[in-house]
């Protein structure tokens, strides 16, 4: 039994932290996350650089680590800086095409790893509710190529993607588990529409209209029909990442609430003496460490070979984060009082993207949900 | 028991009903149902409209033209308020102030001051929080040092407010200022009447984590108050403090903007899809809707409990903070329960289109624009108004004698 991080992944958890305090403070963060643009290129170069996205992948794609827990510790550093740019698109599309990429589709991995291409997943639509399966947007053969016609909603930093990975259905009902197929598509392909806004908790989102569009045979990734497992795979990957991002926010705003607890004082004493308070904050430190220990159950599962095991880790930690991501986010921003509410404090910033969080890949009643099925088919 | 209105009472509410259906500009309406923030002439148009039929000052004396309403009639008034999405009335000169004027002010403050709150002459905010004296408001520091001089008897004003709701648009604020430190905390305190333009008034905004300016800090350096602004006597300020933070609190529980927003979300639940079918019938989604329009229906029986009380001569005095501790909390479900129905859409803002003249595109539902920045605007709830932190010290104290 040990709990310790390796040497590589804390000494990469280091110098992240440490670029992450100089180069992104909160100042700093807010200008980014409000900008124009949704996110620093050249912070994201300077990410690359220090070899951040190269630790989510493993020396066969390229990277230098690619295993559950570098993908955790690279998470939670980030989610502690509140970082916008877009790594959740790269672990993703990363992942997938590790998973399902040909030996040329796979050379895409390494500009995606040195930061020069920015990747995108686009898979929720205007009527879904987090469903995986559920897939309205067409693909067609059209020669030896593909036509797609659909439509994704709300991808993160979508506009400055270079490259989305796009699922639409091949075959089959809506909402068939087969019949959906994984497709490359660059951000220049004439009849792909890309229109973005500000997202409530920072950085930008974009909704893809998909009118037409024309890709070759080799836009086509995996089986034709066979994309849900390269789906549910990448989609485990940024699973993953976000609760490991949470944990991060979680800590932060922990952290900040009790420096506030500890400074503020009415009524002639520190609010930190009152015992109400003390015991909502004890809870606050039991729940974020029952957080903690489901993104380590979740990292441990990812990478092993039983599919239902893998997937209940995986829905638990974003049900358990889901819940204490909520629960941390109001309950920090309540003992701060009228000051957690305003801008200037980098408290409700975090609080934003904690609930936020909830908000990408399954909220937590989808993953309770989830993971109840999945016990099911244990049981069967 | 018997849980109905009277049937003089609910012609009471027919006449309100009615009122709002003719008077209620569908423009305004529409502002409030869907989350819009409302601009500076909205609220003075809503006003202006009560104001007109004798309905704006209802918690007032019927001689300074109140409509000498009941507390049930007050509570079914604002209740057909909220369920019609007419605009807020805001509360700081007609809720507050008028009656701490009534009370405590002079023949001649209530003569200048009470008409010109009715027809909308001045915008009064509230100068009570400090950045030190929040839940402890008997803290405040914000000094008023008395003087007479050639052009006559007057206070000097240095200090900070802060919290001020809608300070940008007022002309004049009330201030709770120490004019004497030697006494104990609340003996030093007195009631003062500034006016905004006075040199040495600064504002500035502070904007909220949803980015709004709806909230600002108001100093003050050297400001010269007339000492005929003074309400009460001076260092007896907290009286009029206390009464203005325990008078009226019989819509403190919201259970109408309650009421209509669980009515909204019910609309949203089902036009939103999951697995192709209305959230409304997802399992988990329809127990967390279901679970929040049961305690809605427990407060609301509460909450006319206590009104039923004070109608009967009693007091509304610590139970008003059960009524504002569940109040809030039920509102802040709901509006967490319309975030969460959004799904992906609940991360799209475009801030713009919450405001006036905005004319581009927006992302997902129209009713997605505004969800989950009410969501993060109304964690306010349970802080403002005494946090409910300090509503539990008062119900631990009042009513359990703990």
């Amino acid at each position: 039994m040990n709990f310790e991080h390796t040497e590589d992944r804390r000494m990469l958890a280091d110098s992240l932290n440490r670029f992450i305090a100089e180069q992104y403070a909160f100042d700093a963060r807010d200008r980014i996350a409000k900008s124009a643009h949704g996110f620093s290129k050249e912070i994201f170069q300077q990410f690359a650089e220090l070899g951040v996205i190269g630790a989510l992948f493993s020396e066969a794609d390229g990277g230098f680590g690619g295993g559950g827990f570098d993908i955790a510790v690279v998470f939670e550093a980030l989610g502690r800086g509140l970082v916008v740019e877009p790594l959740l698109g790269a672990v993703m599309v990363g992942e997938a095409l590790s998973a399902a990429g040909s030996d040329a589709q796979k050379e895409k991995l390494g500009d995606i790893i040195n930061g020069l291409t920015v990747a995108a997943f686009a898979h929720d639509e205007a009527d879904t509710h987090y469903e995986r399966t559920r897939v309205s947007t067409r693909a067609e053969r059209s020669g030896d190529g593909w036509v797609l016609n659909g439509a994704k909603a709300v991808v993160p930093q979508g506009e400055q993607a270079d490259l989305f990975l796009v699922s639409a259905r091949t075959s089959g009902n809506v909402d068939d588990e087969a019949g959906i197929s994984l497709f490359l598509v660059p951000a220049k392909t004439a009849g792909l529409t890309v229109r973005g806004c500000p997202a409530i908790d920072g950085g930008r989102v974009a909704e893809l209209a998909l009118d037409g569009v024309k890709l070759g045979a080799d836009a086509l990734l995996g089986t034709e029909g066979q994309g849900h497992a390269t789906l549910e795979r990448a989609i485990g990957r940024g699973v993953l990442a976000l609760c490991a991002e949470a944990l991060g926010a979680m800590e932060a705003a922990k952290t900040a609430t009790l420096d506030y607890l500890r400074t503020r004082k009415q009524f002639g004493i520190l609010i930190g003496s009152f015992q109400a308070l003390q015991h909502r904050m004890a809870d606050l430190l039991l729940e974020i460490e029952q957080a903690r220990s489901a993104v380590i159950n979740a990292a441990a599962a990812i990478d092993g070979t039983d599919r239902v095991a893998r997937e209940r880790a995986l829905s638990a930690a974003k049900f358990s984060i889901g819940r204490i991501g909520a629960l941390v986010a109001e309950e920090s921003i309540q003992m701060h009082g009228g000051i957690g509410m305003t801008w200037e404090l980098p408290l409700p910033h975090y609080a934003k993207r904690l609930v936020m969080i909830d908000h990408q890949l399954g909220d937590e009643d989808h993953h309770l949900q989830r993971y109840i099925a999945l016990g099911k088919e244990v049981a069967a | 028991m018997d849980l109905n209105f009277t049937p003089e009472e609910e012609a009471f509410r027919a006449e309100v009903r009615a009122f709002l259906a003719d008077k209620l500009p569908a423009r305004l309406s529409a502002k409030v149902s869907g989350g819009k923030i409302l601009a500076k002439a909205d609220m003075e148009e809503w006003h202006a409209i009560l104001n007109e039929r004798g309905w704006l000052a209802n918690h007032w004396p019927e001689q300074y033209g109140g409509p000498g309403w009941t507390a049930v009639e007050k509570f079914i008034f604002e209740h057909e308020c909220a369920l019609a999405f007419a605009p807020r009335i805001v509360p700081f000169g007609v809720n507050m102030l008028g009656p701490v004027l009534i009370k405590y002010g002079n023949e001649a403050q209530k003569r200048h001051w009470l008409p010109r709150i009715l027809n909308g002459a001045d915008w009064w905010c509230q100068g009570y929080s400090e950045p030190g004296a929040g839940s402890d408001l008997a803290a405040v520091k914000t000094s008023a040092v008395r003087g007479l001089d050639a052009q006559g008897d007057h206070y000097i004003v240095n200090g900070q407010k802060t919290w001020t709701t809608l300070g940008q648009h007022a002309n004049m604020i009330f201030c709770l200022v120490r004019t004497n430190r030697e006494a104990k905390k609340q003996e030093g305190i007195s009631f003062l009447l500034i006016d905004m333009s006075s040199p040495g008034v600064e504002v500035r905004p502070i904007i909220t984590l949803d980015g709004e300016h709806e909230v600002n800090e108001v100093f003050f350096s050297d400001v010269r108050v007339p000492a005929e602004n003074l309400v009460g006597e001076e260092d007896k300020g907290w009286t009029c403090a206390k009464y203005l933070l325990t008078y009226e609190r019989t819509n403190i529980a919201g259970v109408g903007f309650s009421v209509a927003a669980l009515e909204q979300l019910k609309g949203i639940a089902a036009k939103q899809t999951k697995n192709g079918k209305p959230l409304a019938e997802d399992p988990a989604f329809a127990a967390r809707m279901a679970r929040v329009e049961i305690d809605l229906e427990n407060m609301k029986t509460t909450n006319l409990r206590v009104i039923a009380a004070v109608a009967g001569g009693g007091v509304p005095g610590a139970e008003s903070s059960m009524l504002k501790i569940r109040g809030t909390e039920i509102r802040q479900e709901i509006s967490s329960l319309a975030r969460r129905a959004m799904g992906v859409y609940g991360r799209p803002f475009v801030e713009e289109a919450l405001h006036d003249g905005f004319d581009g595109e927006t992302f997902g539902p129209a009713y997605a624009s505004a969800a989950a920045a009410r969501y993060f605007n109304n964690r306010k709830l349970s802080i403002f108004g005494g946090s409910n932190e300090i509503q539990k010290n008062i119900i631990s104290k009042m009513i359990l004698g703990l």
